[in-house]
C-alpha cells in the first residue's frame, strides 16, 4: 500500500513538474527561428494609417504656456479613460507637462534661455527603438509592433512593475488602487483598466488602426505631427530636416522614437 | 522525520502560537491589500518598488549565506561544519520561501503570477530570477533532508546527493548575482548602473546570513540540548568578519567613483541617501546608523578578543545584521527610484498595512525556521548532539 501511494504521488509530481516546465521547455526549443507558428490571418482596416516606423515631432515654438498643453493632454486622458486621482502617488499620466530641466535632465545648463527655461515640454512614451521595458518585462505583457509602437496587454500584466523600473523617461503608470470611479466620463471605445496593472501612452493605435489620427495630434492645432520614420518623403522627416532638433537622453541608446524642435 | 516537530514543550507551541498569530493579522492585511490594490503602501508611480522588494533583496542573501557553511564542508572538508552544515540549508529554505512571498505580495495581479511560465521570456531578468530562486528551494529541500535522514539512520547520505550538493554551492551565488543583475541592468537608473552591484550583494549576503546563523546557533546552544559547537561559531565569525569588510570596501569604491566622477545621475542617489536633496532626507539617520553599525561591527570583529568572546560576538551579529539590513532592505531600493528619472525627488516610507504584512512575512519564515530547525536539532539530539564529533559525516 504504501508503496504503491509513493510511486502514484512520484508520477503525479512528474506529470505535474512536466506541465508546469512545458511552455518553458518549449521556448527554448523554438529559439532557434524554425518552425515559426502560424500566425492567425487578421485583414486589416483599408482606411488604417499604417507606417514601417512611427515617430512624432513636437514643435515647442508653438507653445507658450501651460494652459497651451491642457488641451492636449486633456483629449488624450479623456480618450483613454485615464483617471484623475488626487493622490499625487498614485497619479495615471500618459501625457503630461515638465520644465526643460527635468525633461531634458542631461542638457540643462542654468543660463538658458528664459523663454526654454519656463516653457512646459510634453511629456509621454517614446516608443523607444530598443525599449527596455519590453526587455524586462518577464511576461510579454508589454511588446512592441513591428511598426515600432510600444504596447501593453492589460489582461497579461502581473503587475510587477519592472518596465517602471527599466524606463529611463517615467513613461509609466501603475493602477495603485480600481481607477474606476475616477473617471469623469467614461469613453466606451476604449477599454478601461483595473487595479494592479501597469499603463502608458500607446500612440493611439486604437485611433491608427482606423484611420484616425492620435488624439494629442488633433488636439495641438499643428504642434504635434506624427509620421513613417522610415519613408524620406513623409512630413515628420520633412521636420526633421528642416529643423534642429533634440531627443530625451539619447546617449542611453534607447533610439526614442519622440523628436523635439527646441 | 516531521514528526519531531510535532513534539515540543509549552514554550515550543507558544512560540508557534505567537508566529501564527502574526500571521493571521498580515493575512488579513494582505486581503485588504488585495482589495484595494497596492494603494496602502507608501509606493508611487516614483518610487514603484518598496519594502517588499527591498526585503525580498535582503533575504535572498541570507539564502544566498548558507552557502558559507555548505562550501567549507564539501568543498574543503572542514569537518566542524558538518556538525551545522544542515543549518545552513534549512535556514536557506526558510529565507526562500519568504522571498517568494515577498515576490507575491509585491505583484499587483498575483493571480497571474503564473502568466512567467504560461509565456516565459528569456530576456527578462525575472524569469532567470524565479528559475533560480525556485531551484534554489528545491535544492535545499532535497538534500537537507535526504542528508538529515541519512544521518538520523546512521548511514552515508545517497550518492547522488553529492552532485546535488556540489550544484548547489554554485548555485547559492547565482541566486544573488541575479537578483543584482534585475536592477544593475536598467539604463537610466545611476545608483544601480554599478558592475560591483552583484559582488556587493554577495559580500553583504556572506556577512549578513552567516551572522544570523551565528545568533541562531548560539539561541539552539540555549534552548536545546544540541550545541552547535564553539569552533564552528568561532570560524563562522572569521567568515562573517573578511565578508563585511568586503562589503564596506566595495561601498567606498562606490563612493569614490560616484564623488570624483561627480556625474549628477549617479551621485544625486548617494547625496539623496546620506545628505539629503532638495530639502527630503527621510533616509538620511537611518544610512548613517547602518555605516555606524557595521564600522563598529568591523572593530568588534577584527579584534580577536571581542571576536572570541560570544557575548560580544552575539551583539555584534546583532548590530551588523541590522546594520546590513538598512543598507539593502531600505537604502538599496528606494535610494535607486529618488530622484526619479526626471529628477523629481518623491520620497518613500512604507505604510503600517505595508510594515505588517512584511512582519508576516518574516513570522512565515520564521515558522518554516522553526519547524525545520526542530527536525534537525531532534534528530542531532537523537544522535547524541552532545558528543564533539558528527558520526555520519
Amino acid at each position: 500500500m504504501g508503496n504503491s501511494r509513493r510511486s502514484f504521488l512520484k508520477v503525479a509530481g512528474i506529470t505535474a513538474l512536466g506541465i508546469g516546465t512545458k511552455p518553458v521547455l518549449d521556448v527554448f526549443a523554438s529559439s532557434g527561428g524554425h518552425g515559426a507558428e502560424p500566425k492567425p490571418e487578421v485583414s486589416q482596416n483599408e482606411e488604417a494609417l499604417t507606417a514601417k516606423k512611427w515617430g512624432m515631432v513636437i514643435d515647442t515654438r508653438k507653445f507658450h504656456s501651460a494652459e497651451d498643453l491642457d488641451p492636449i493632454i486633456e483629449a488624450c486622458h479623456k480618450i483613454h479613460n485615464v483617471p484623475e486621482l488626487t493622490e499625487p502617488k498614485h497619479e495615471i499620466m500618459w501625457l503630461w507637462g515638465d520644465e526643460y530641466k527635468h525633461v531634458f535632465t542631461h542638457k540643462e545648463h542654468e543660463l538658458i534661455n528664459d523663454r526654454i527655461k519656463h516653457l512646459p515640454f510634453l511629456v509621454l512614451c517614446n516608443h523607444c527603438e530598443k525599449p527596455a521595458c519590453v526587455r524586462a518585462c518577464p511576461t510579454k505583457a508589454t511588446f512592441k509592433r513591428d511598426d515600432g509602437i510600444v504596447l501593453m496587454d492589460f489582461h497579461r500584466c502581473i503587475g510587477c512593475r519592472f518596465c517602471m523600473a527599466a524606463c529611463p523617461y517615467g513613461s509609466r503608470s501603475f493602477n495603485f488602487r480600481d481607477p474606476r470611479p475616477f473617471i469623469k466620463e467614461e469613453n466606451k471605445d476604449f477599454p478601461t483598466r483595473m487595479k494592479g496593472v501597469v499603463e502608458k501612452c500607446n500612440f493611439c493605435a486604437e485611433r491608427l488602426a482606423v484611420g484616425k489620427m492620435p488624439a494629442c495630434v488633433e488636439a495641438s492645432n499643428g504642434a504635434i505631427t506624427v509620421g513613417d520614420l522610415d519613408d524620406p518623403e513623409s512630413e515628420v522627416r520633412e521636420l526633421l530636416r528642416s529643423n534642429y532638433t533634440i531627443r530625451r537622453k539619447p546617449d542611453l541608446g534607447a533610439g526614442p522614437s519622440v523628436y523635439y524642435i527646441v | 522525520m516531521l514528526e519531531l516537530a510535532l513534539k515540543g514543550d509549552k514554550k515550543y507551541w507558544g512560540w508557534v502560537i505567537a508566529l501564527l498569530a502574526v500571521i493571521g493579522v498580515a493575512f488579513a492585511v494582505y486581503l485588504k491589500q488585495l482589495d484595494f490594490g497596492l494603494g496602502i503602501t507608501g509606493m508611487s508611480r516614483d518610487v514603484s518598488w518598496g519594502f517588499y522588494i527591498a526585503q525580498f533583496t535582503f533575504l535572498v542573501g541570507v539564502a544566498a549565506g548558507g552557502v558559507m557553511v555548505v562550501l567549507p564542508r564539501y568543498l574543503h572538508d572542514y569537518k566542524a561544519f558538518g556538525r551545522i552544515t544542515i543549518l545552513g540549508e534549512f535556514l536557506a529554505i526558510a529565507a526562500v520561501v519568504m522571498c517568494l512571498l515577498f515576490i507575491i505580495a509585491d505583484l499587483g495581479q498575483p493571480m497571474r503570477a503564473f502568466n512567467v511560465i504560461l509565456y516565459p521570456t528569456p530576456g527578462s531578468v525575472l524569469f532567470w530570477d524565479m528559475i533560480v530562486l525556485n531551484g534554489y528551494l528545491l535544492l535545499n529541500i532535497v538534500i537537507g533532508w535526504n542528508v538529515l535522514e541519512a544521518e538520523r539512520n546512521n548511514i552515508h547520505y545517497a550518492k547522488w546527493v553529492k552532485p546535488l550538493i556540489i550544484t548547489s554551492i554554485i548555485w547559492a551565488p547565482a541566486i544573488h548575482t541575479v537578483t543584482a543583475f534585475l536592477y544593475c541592468g536598467l539604463p537610466g537608473r545611476g545608483f544601480w548602473m554599478t558592475a560591483i552591484l552583484a559582488p556587493r550583494f554577495l559580500a553583504s549576503a556572506f556577512a549578513a546570513g552567516p551572522a544570523l546563523l551565528i545568533l541562531l546557533c548560539l539561541i539552539i546552544r540555549k534552548v536545546t540540548k544540541f550545541d552547535p559547537g564553539r569552533e564552528q561559531i568561532q570560524s563562522l565569525a572569521k567568515i562573517v568578519t573578511y565578508a563585511i569588510i568586503i562589503n564596506v570596501f566595495f561601498l567606498l569604491c562606490e563612493v569614490f567613483v560616484v564623488f570624483y566622477s561627480r556625474i549628477p545621475s549617479h551621485m544625486s542617489h548617494m547625496q539623496y541617501l546620506f545628505a539629503g536633496l532638495h530639502g527630503h532626507g527621510a533616509l538620511v539617520p537611518w544610512m548613517w546608523t547602518s555605516m555606524a553599525l557595521m564600522a563598529t561591527s568591523i572593530v568588534l570583529l577584527v579584534i580577536p578578543a571581542t571576536r572570541k568572546n560570544e557575548s560580544v560576538l552575539a551583539f555584534t551579529c546583532v548590530i551588523l545584521f541590522i546594520g546590513t539590513w538598512i543598507d539593502k532592505g531600505m537604502g538599496m531600493i528606494s535610494g535607486g527610484f529618488v530622484p526619479n528619472p526626471l529628477h523629481h525627488v518623491t520620497e518613500y516610507m512604507p505604510t503600517l498595512p505595508e510594515i505588517l504584512i512584511t512582519l508576516g512575512v518574516y513570522a512565515t519564515g520564521l515558522l518554516v525556521l522553526t519547524i525545520l530547525f526542530k527536525v534537525a536539532v531532534g534528530v542531532k539530539e537523537e544522535a547524541g548532539g552532545l558528543k564533539d564529533t558528527c558520526e555520519s559525516c
